[in-house]
């Protein structure tokens, strides 16, 4: 037997061929070379090119005056602002219509999941199709089809003005609060009539309306949290529960009915002022396209995703649960859906990345999101190819990793421990 | 015996009655009807609320179809049709529009004399996978090699063959058929053969700089076999890739330069930029997926192996590809790779498309297959160590073998994934079928206005390759099932 212990055998130069350990070492180290001198030649190359064309590589532009206008900005925004603050606009603008499209999508999907494991034979038929369509037609397509549905088939704003007769060519949908119509779609919108103004936070300018909110729920939460912790430990000395619901219902209602009241928040729906709509909100095709088309295709793959969650928990699992005594409910929360969650989850953050790289097909709509602010009009202005990409990919690189660092946080936690 | 008995009881059956039918609640279509649709309140919602979706759907789009005109020369014609067939008002699908230009949906701008090219190129793919793909079902085989000789011949009769080439294309399919049959392993010689002949036939030019391409594999396969008969392990792969690339950097084209001015066969030269529609898509499609198994499963090897300097590389390459969006990458391939290669380089958009495709597919396809390599149990490859194989061996006779199999839905879900992300060429100016072809069409004056009949004819097609797909993984996963037997 060889002693295992590399520092005990004499090296010989044949060992970096034929010892395991050392063979190891060497194919590193011929790899980390070769990957070096592949990069340094790209570096190289690039730097050469740079010179070529007498450009350097500098980010300095960024804080530059952009010059061009933004039609959807979550933050404020002017052309005289810097080409920074309008790919902050961007990342705004993909982020949010990311973060709407996953709620969207897992909605659409647990849904559509359930429906298609029904036994309803019409309705789960419906489903099958539904999630094939979508899933074997790129999205590309569908945002173009539902792109095309916008623009072609929707009503112009002023179809919605009732002619001499009294009678529109178009009507509003959901009780008269949404109007879809070829240039944009107005829903109704919050309005504050009693406004406590803005809180400046660490150089951010925050409503107190919305803060005070945050504030209530947060602390709902928390005292739930202690109410929950408070009856388990009842529980586990007395052997009886005491009912939290309605304290709980109580404590996430009355601070939102008491502040609503406070403050007047009321919904206004969109009207028709002249040709167009005002009132509501305004919402940009582009934006709604998107967010339709990234739901609906995300969705019908998380159907899918939870489909096979549910089926991968076996029968004998809620089963012995049931022969425990436990009840339906019990058996739902504590046997099945920590299992079904374990195969429902990973695939499903993984989805939710999908989505946010996904939405750089802005580019089909002309939404306004990361890619066309910072990687379109930016780059096209000023140049800089190379620094403008690198920046974009940077960002997205950044989200993709703060999202999959979550998932392997989760997994590991709920990971199946093998010896 | 007294007469008592028989005539108290005045008839005595000997024969069972005929079962009766069931309620009639309980039986037929009724019963169907009552557990399917209609078994509680919920599902009596659910199942109207599905009849009023269908209705919705369908009452909005049959009269579409229905009313869909296929001879038209332009929209206008096209619309008069559909108010001469169906009234004034009513809507109807302009389908000429498929019919006038479903050869740029399929060919993009390729030279329409040409057609049969890649019509011909389409059918030996088939021939080329079939074997690999239905190794275990005769049947099957047949089934596709038919389908594809009869098809893609019918096909190219159609868009104008010239004699001789049909002649050539008959004799080959009927050969390969014949070795398909009689020789499945030389077969698979041809298989590996198809992809130098599809570019060749693609995009035609002198034949031998294809046939030095190919040499230079052959001659690092030599190498490689000679080297590791002298034992020298792993040595011997660094040399047969060394011979190869040096064959291609230095020797190659000088020899298939000579070799063309000695015995010149060529075709029609056909550049990239007109390559279109859904050849284009299937070139970079196909492609893609040939490259980048391979590759992903070297990328999951080596995130999955003991070195750590290995090791980071591969992560550190898959979480970069995988985070960033495919339109940057493609951004990159079209305004940002000439920086990183030497001055006054300046090679092909498709085939930088086709390399960045490639990249993106093999980090994905490393993560599925590194998904399968772990959820192998460990005693797979505590017993591969316990027979004394080495890691390659390990890996390619008992690791491999096995998690490719657990991996197949994830993997062919890549493969459709790619095939559709395909159409995102189109916003670095390639004329995908989806848009940048429609846009062009559209853009002409008769058809202006087109906007879902090209959608429906390409969307149907996509749906019809990706869904064979994923059935042919559910085909493949019931054909490898080894267990519950």
């Amino acid at each position: 037997m060889t002693p295992n212990n590399p520092a005990d055998r004499p090296f010989r130069l044949s060992m970096l061929i034929y010892d395991r350990h050392y063979r190891s070492l060497l194919i590193q180290a011929v790899v980390f070379i070769a990957v070096m001198l592949v990069g340094w030649w790209l570096v190289n190359n690039t730097l050469t090119n740079l010179a070529r064309m007498g450009k350097t590589l500098d980010f300095g532009f960024l804080w530059n005056r952009a010059g061009y206008d933004i039609p959807f900005s979550l933050i404020p925004y002017s052309s005289n602002d810097s080409h920074l603050r309008a790919a902050m606009v961007g990342l705004t603008n993909t982020l949010l219509v990311s973060a709407l499209g996953c709620v969207f999508a897992t909605v659409i999907g647990v849904v559509v999941g359930v429906l298609r494991l029904s036994g309803n034979w019409l309705v789960a038929r419906l489903m099958t199709i539904y999630v094939e369509t979508f899933r074997n037609v790129p999205l590309l397509l569908w945002i173009l089809v539902i792109l095309a549905l916008f623009t072609e088939v929707m009503p112009a704003p002023r179809d919605y003005k009732p002619a001499a007769d009294g009678t529109a060519k178009a009507s509003m949908i959901l009780f008269d609060s949404v109007a879809p119509t070829n240039r944009y779609t107005a829903i109704p919108r919050l309005a504050v009539d009693n406004d406590p103004g803005s809180v400046g936070l660490g150089g951010f300018q925050v409503d107190a309306a919305l803060l005070a909110f945050g504030v209530a729920l947060l602390a709902a939460w928390c005292i739930r949290r202690w109410l929950r912790d408070r009856a388990q430990l009842l529980q586990d000395t007395t052997g009886r529960r005491p009912a939290t619901w309605w304290i709980t219902a109580l404590l996430f209602l009355v601070p939102l009915l008491v502040l609503s009241w406070l403050f007047q928040v009321h919904l206004v729906r969109p009207e028709l002022k002249g040709f167009n709509f005002a009132g509501g909100l305004n919402l940009d095709n582009g934006f709604v396209v998107l967010l339709l088309a990234l739901s609906l295709y995300t969705g019908a793959f998380i159907a899918e995703i939870v489909r096979a969650g549910v089926m991968a928990v076996s029968r004998g699992q809620s089963e012995a649960a049931a022969a425990l005594g436990l009840r339906a409910r019990l058996i739902m929360g504590l046997v099945v859906l920590p299992q079904a969650l374990r195969v429902i989850v990973p695939p499903l953050i993984s989805q939710y990345l999908n989505l946010t790289k996904n939405s750089s097909l802005a580019i089909a709509v002309g939404y306004p999101d990361l890619r066309a602010t910072l990687g379109g009009t930016t780059l096209n202005q000023t140049g800089r190819e190379m620094e403008s990409m690198i920046v974009m990919m940077g960002i997205y690189l950044a989200i993709s990793l703060v999202i999959s660092g979550v998932m392997n946080v989760y997994n590991a936690r709920v990971t199946l421990k093998e010896r | 015996m007294s007469e008592l008995h028989a005539e108290t009881v005045a008839f005595v059956r000997d024969t069972m009655l005929p079962p009766a039918l069931p309620p009639a609640r309980q039986r037929g279509v009724t019963l169907w009807l009552r557990e399917n649709l209609f078994s509680g309140p919920l599902n009596t919602v659910l199942t109207l609320l599905g009849l009023a979706a269908v209705w919705f759907i369908v009452s909005h789009l049959w009269p579409w179809f229905a009313n869909s005109v296929w001879n038209a020369s332009s929209m206008a014609e096209c619309r008069a049709a559909v108010a001469a067939k169906a009234g004034e008002d009513a809507t109807g699908a302009c389908f000429g529009v498929i019919r006038e230009r479903w050869n740029q949906f399929i060919y993009g701008f390729y030279p329409s004399a040409l057609y049969w090219r890649p019509t011909i190129v389409f059918g030996l793919m088939l021939f080329a996978v079939a074997p690999v793909l239905f190794s275990e079902s005769r049947g099957l085989r047949w089934a596709v090699l038919g389908f594809a000789a009869v098809a893609s011949f019918a096909a190219a009769v159609a868009v104008g063959i010239p004699p001789r080439a049909a002649l050539i294309t008959g004799g080959v399919f009927v050969l390969w058929a014949a070795l398909i049959e009689y020789a499945p392993r030389r077969a698979l010689v041809l298989s590996l053969l198809f992809p130098f002949l599809a570019v060749w036939l693609l995009w035609g030019g002198s034949v031998w700089p294809v046939v030095s391409a190919l040499a230079g594999f052959v001659l690092g396969g030599v190498v490689w076999r000679l080297a590791a008969r002298l034992g020298l392990g792993l040595l011997a792969v660094a040399l047969g890739i060394a011979a190869t690339v040096a064959w291609w950097l230095w020797l190659g084209p000088d020899a298939a330069a000579d070799l063309h001015a000695m015995l010149p066969v060529a075709l029609d030269r056909v550049e990239s930029r007109s390559f279109g529609g859904f050849l284009l898509a299937l070139t970079i499609g196909v492609s893609g997926i040939v490259m980048s198994l391979p590759l992903g499963i070297i990328l999951a090897l080596a995130r999955q192996s003991d070195m750590p300097v290995v090791k980071s590389l591969a992560v550190m390459f898959i979480e970069f590809i995988r985070g960033v969006p495919l339109i940057t990458l493609l951004f990159v391939a079209s305004i940002l790779l000439n920086y990183f290669l030497p001055p006054g380089t300046n090679f092909d958009i498709i085939l930088r498309v086709i390399i960045m495709v490639t990249l993106f597919a093999s980090a994905y396809m490393a993560e599925v297959i590194r998904g399968g390599l772990a959820a192998l149990p460990r005693g797979q490859y505590e017993a591969a160590d316990s027979l004394g194989l080495d890691y390659w061996k390990a890996q390619r006779l008992i690791i491999l073998p096995q998690a490719l199999k657990i991996s197949i839905p994830g993997i062919v879900g890549t493969f459709i994934g790619m095939f559709k992300d395909t159409t995102l060429v189109t916003f670095v100016g390639l004329f995908d079928p989806l848009k940048q072809m429609a846009d062009t069409i559209r853009a002409t004056f008769e058809w202006k206005g087109a906007y879902w009949e090209p959608y429906v004819f390409t969307g149907t097609i996509f749906f019809i390759i990706c869904f064979a797909m994923s059935r042919y993984a559910m085909y493949l996963e019931q054909r490898l099932k080894r267990d519950h037997r």
